[in-house]
């Protein structure tokens, strides 16, 4: 999937561009992109320190087993392959924490963390998991309560109410997550039946 | 008064988040900067890993939308706006939302500045940022911070969430505001 469709994105850009009369674009675009890229690795190598840091206090001092049995319930219906006490699950939570408290910078360290946790307990190291997935789509449909970003940039122009859209925000933020667990859902379920055993 | 509240809340939350962290790590009796540096010292392979994911995927994101072929993309779906009688200029934020965070956010900002922020338009816009991701990205990061290049249905999933917030963010805000 993923193969497909970075190739589309190369070629009918280079088509396009070549159609449009742009053609002489296309390195600079290539090469302004790439450095951008590397420079969002380097400005995540800063907070992923850090929040690597402070997380394992959380674990050390033992705070993330308040926060695992507080979730738990939760836990363990989406991520039925994973036990209640790895590694893996304490990350995911703390990332789903940071997701709904708005904590954008800080949810990507505990993400990546969580995914090289999952890494361990997966048996096709280049294929997804199932796990991983249903993580994947948690992620993907924002579970943020706060999206502090829009706020800000609603005050920031002149709305007479920055708020107002917190409310909608929720409830669609809330449809995209259960859409995105049921799909998932779906699949999983799906797969399992036609494919026969997977883990 | 509301958003000053809100604005408390996120100010806050990092500090408190730490504060709490080290304060309990104390009474428990665990050596804070030992473990600390021992955790934080994971930080920079994992980020280094995914230069090469992140650029191959940036790249190709670039090309698409720079070359003019997001534009092409986007004139055949205004038909599908039109009918269900969406404001056509949130069509772009709904179509580069799953692709590219940073012009989405610039997208957003161009409408609320040009409709103003209470406007329909502006307030559809502000509430499909907030309900939905960069799924690519995300994508992206996670995966390629593994190595994992078989995704199953991840990215279908993805999709269809984006779709579903979309559709629900206008759905709502119409209903609400309009």
């Amino acid at each position: 999937m993923i193969n497909r469709l970075w190739f589309a994105l190369m070629i009918l850009g280079i088509c396009v561009a070549g159609i449009n009369g742009k053609i002489d674009l296309v390195p600079e675009i290539i090469f302004s992109a790439a450095e951008q890229a590397v420079s969002i690795a380097i400005g995540l190598v800063s907070i992923m320190t850090f929040w690597l840091g402070i997380m394992k206090i959380i674990e050390e001092s033992g705070l993330i087993n308040i926060l695992i049995s507080i979730l738990r319930p939760v836990a363990s219906f989406l991520f039925p392959g994973i036990p209640g006490n790895h590694p893996a699950m304490s990350a995911i939570l703390m990332n789903m924490s940071a997701n709904i408290l708005g904590m954008g910078n800080a949810a990507t360290p505990f993400g990546l963390k969580a995914m090289e946790k999952m890494q361990e307990l997966n048996n096709k190291k280049d294929t997804a998991s199932y796990d991983m997935c249903t993580f994947l789509a948690l992620n993907t449909s924002s579970i943020t309560l706060v999206p502090a970003t829009v706020i800000a940039l609603r005050s920031a122009t002149g709305s007479s109410n920055p708020t107002e859209i917190i409310g909608p925000t929720i409830v669609a933020t809330f449809v995209s997550t259960v859409v995105a667990i049921s799909f998932d859902r779906f699949f999983r379920l799906y797969k399992s039946w036609k494919g026969g055993a997977s883990q | 008064m509301m958003s000053h509240l809100i604005n408390i809340v996120s100010v806050w939350t990092i500090p408190a988040i730490i504060f709490i962290t080290l304060f309990y790590a104390n009474i428990k009796g665990v050596k804070v900067f030992d473990v600390f540096v021992d955790g934080a010292k994971e930080g920079f392979d994992t980020a280094i890993k995914l230069i090469p994911f992140l650029v191959a995927m940036l790249v190709g994101i670039s090309l698409f939308r720079r070359s003019g072929a997001m534009d092409i993309f986007i004139n055949m779906l205004a038909p599908v706006f039109d009918y269900f009688g969406v404001p056509t200029d949130i069509l772009p934020i709904a179509i580069m939302r799953p692709i590219s965070g940073s012009s989405v956010l610039a997208i957003t900002a161009e409408i609320l500045n040009n409709n103003g922020p209470d406007s329909l338009m502006g307030r559809i816009a502000s509430t499909m940022i907030g309900s939905t991701e960069t799924t690519f990205y995300v994508l992206t990061l996670y995966f390629g911070s593994v190595g994992i290049n078989k995704i199953r249905h991840a990215l279908t999933v993805g999709l269809l969430a984006d779709l579903a917030g979309i559709i629900t963010a206008i759905y709502v805000c119409m209903k609400i505001f309009g």
